[in-house]
């Protein structure tokens, strides 16, 4: 029972942290119709930024919030330089001159950090574990992830809901040219949205730098999650990309924890221990391809938003 | 118009007969190198030309072409790991493995269109390569060594280079032939048409679904013959070679090359393999370099080298 509930908050943890990487996905897709694959490559410079500006300011908090800023920069200064060129053209120009950034970033990170991958510590108050049950104890840093996504979560409803800048941003996304005419500087929106996502995809990547490695290509196993999510919540949409991020954290967490165990009740030890790990890795596509198959759309289609 | 001494086809005469020459050259004292570096070329343009009947001619944005290439792949290194070795197995299964990949695929993929279509099959191709790279009885992430190419009866030998080169070759020039038909036929001008307006074409009667689906297989399955070419020729099957970003690569060489016209993926093959060859000689961080061009080529040269070519007869 303990290792379930465990299971359950480390599944809520990853999806949360999907959540953070899937809404700037889906918030550049949806107002500015741009598919973006170096989404990842913005998740691997986060954790880079935040590894090294940890260790050079020697404190995590300081070190994070400067890599945060470092990524919002690069994002800002990516949109100028090429994003801003790839608006309004073909999705397959988008693919390809993203896949070329892909390149690119990885390769340059290999040339300033070198191929080894780098570890982000952990400060000693964040490194412990709390109980929050009586007899389960549960990880500070993960339970943390949690709460600060959570509260992304809640900035970013009330940003794009509630606030003025997000009132631009959604006219931005029905109608670009009336927003233009209406006297908005578009560009300056436009730019200031895709360093938010950088900043959202930056902030996932050194969360999950501690628990993992920081190394080249990190961003791209995660992406595919995320394209995952987004396709499962209805692109565009920020409220299906919470909901399908925590649906698809729980399935693939608790999938590799206790799949193999109900596949044991079914078939003989040795066949159950051989085909788990490849079917446990199956349960979310299966789960996308179910919803393709009931909704094309997506479980919250981008109209509802 | 195309005349017969237009730029295009001088450049396309040119380029069949240095393949075709290549292996001579090779025997009089070239470096055995070129032939390794130019069957695997052969072996990528005949996937580009499999991707380019969905991705030029039919619209089909697939993100996702590369499993094809690794399930041909496998089903070579598996039966040859069980003990099949004859090629008149292998292939067919390999084939079949393709085929019904892409159907079941294609089937669940083309209910979408657009962006979503991307996300999809790129989706369903990592899938597959988390199962291929789970397979612990075969080799897993490390791969699986091939000791023995596919058999044929004499005369054909796969472990003669040249002559798998050659067979290589015919495949590939076979295929697009097969594909120049394809598209010239009814069928084909239909998927071209879906491109275009998929509306109009419901409208006036042409089940669209079906024609792309089987259009996705066909592809599918050609691209599951190149898998099959490709593991005889490194004797070697891993996970790496339906990465993602291999389908990547495979969608470069299309744009490059110039989308939907036939010598377009060939042109577009040699080139990129050409220039990673080159690139990779000058320094280490190649991909550096190849990145940004990448993004040129995007932004400023959308009809790849087919169309500049084109622009230089027309011009």
């Amino acid at each position: 029972m303990t290792l379930f509930i465990e299971q359950c908050l480390n599944g809520l943890q990853f999806g949360l942290l999907l959540f953070l990487l899937a809404a700037g996905l889906t918030l550049v897709f949806g107002i500015m119709d741009l598919v973006n694959l170096a989404h990842g490559s913005l998740y691997m410079l986060g954790a880079y930024f935040a590894a090294t500006f940890v260790a050079w300011t020697g404190s995590f908090v300081f070190g994070v919030v400067l890599a945060l800023g470092a990524t919002l920069m690069v994002g800002m200064v990516v949109e100028v330089i090429v994003m801003r060129r790839l608006y309004g053209r073909d999705h397959l120009d988008h693919v390809l001159g993203t896949f070329g950034l892909i390149l690119f970033f990885d390769e340059l990170v290999r040339l300033i950090w070198g191929p080894e991958g780098l570890t982000l510590p952990l400060p000693s108050w964040l490194n412990t574990s709390v109980q929050i049950l009586p007899g389960v104890d549960y990880s500070a840093y993960k339970l943390s992830i949690i709460v600060v996504s959570l509260a992304v979560a809640a900035f970013l409803y009330v940003l794009v809901m509630r606030t003025r800048v997000g009132m631009l941003i959604r006219a931005g996304a029905s109608n670009r040219e009336m927003v233009g005419a209406l006297g908005v500087n578009i560009k300056l929106l436009y730019t200031l949205v895709f360093g938010l996502g950088a900043a959202l995809a930056g902030l996932a990547g050194l969360m999950q730098a501690p628990i993992l490695t920081v190394q080249i290509g990190m961003g791209e196993n995660i992406l595919i999650l995320a394209f995952v999510i987004t396709v499962i919540g209805g692109i565009g949409s920020i409220r299906g990309a919470l909901v399908a991020a925590i649906l698809v954290g729980f399935i693939d967490t608790l999938g590799r924890a206790f799949f193999p165990d109900l596949l044991r009740m079914v078939l003989t030890k040795e066949a159950a221990s051989t085909a788990a790990p490849a079917l446990s890795s199956m349960l979310i596509y299966l789960l996308m391809a179910i919803v393709l198959v009931v909704k094309p759309e997506g479980l919250f289609s981008a109209s509802g938003k | 118009m195309s005349g017969w001494l237009s730029v295009r086809s001088i450049a396309i005469v040119a380029l069949v007969l240095a393949l075709v020459l290549l292996p001579v050259y090779v025997e009089l004292g070239g470096s055995r190198f070129l032939l390794t570096l130019f069957t695997r070329i052969i072996i990528l343009a005949l996937a580009a030309v499999s991707l380019n009947l969905i991705l030029g001619y039919g619209g089909m944005m697939s993100f996702g072409h590369a499993a094809y290439l690794g399930i041909g792949g496998y089903a070579v290194g598996i039966l040859a790991h069980e003990g099949v070795s004859t090629g008149f197995v292998q292939w067919p299964v390999a084939l079949a493995a393709s085929a019904l990949f892409a159907l079941v695929i294609g089937a669940l993929s083309l209910r979408t269109r657009g962006v979503y279509f991307i996300m999809i099959t790129l989706a369903f191709a990592q899938m597959a390569y988390y199962i291929v790279a789970g397979l612990a009885r075969y080799g897993g992430d490390d791969g699986l060594t091939i000791y023995k190419r596919s058999q044929f009866v004499a005369p054909i030998d796969l472990s003669n280079k040249v002559e798998f080169y050659y067979i290589c070759l015919a495949l590939l020039v076979g295929s697009m032939y097969l594909v120049w038909r394809i598209v010239n036929s009814r069928f084909g001008l239909a998927i071209q048409g879906a491109r275009s307006n998929d509306t109009r074409m419901r409208a006036i009667g042409f089940p669209t679904y079906r024609y792309k689906l089987t259009c996705f297989v066909i592809a599918g399955t050609l691209c599951g013959l190149a898998g099959a070419l490709i593991a005889n020729h490194t004797d070697f099957v891993s996970p790496a070679m339906m990465y993602w970003t291999r389908s990547g690569d495979l969608i470069i060489m299309v744009v490059l090359g110039g989308m939907a016209s036939t010598f377009g993926p060939l042109f577009g093959a040699v080139a990129l393999l050409v220039l990673e060859e080159v690139l990779s000689g000058i320094t280490e961080y190649w991909q550096i370099i190849l990145g940004p061009l990448l993004l040129l080529v995007v932004l400023f040269a959308r009809g790849g080298i087919d169309g500049l070519l084109g622009k230089v007869h027309h011009g």
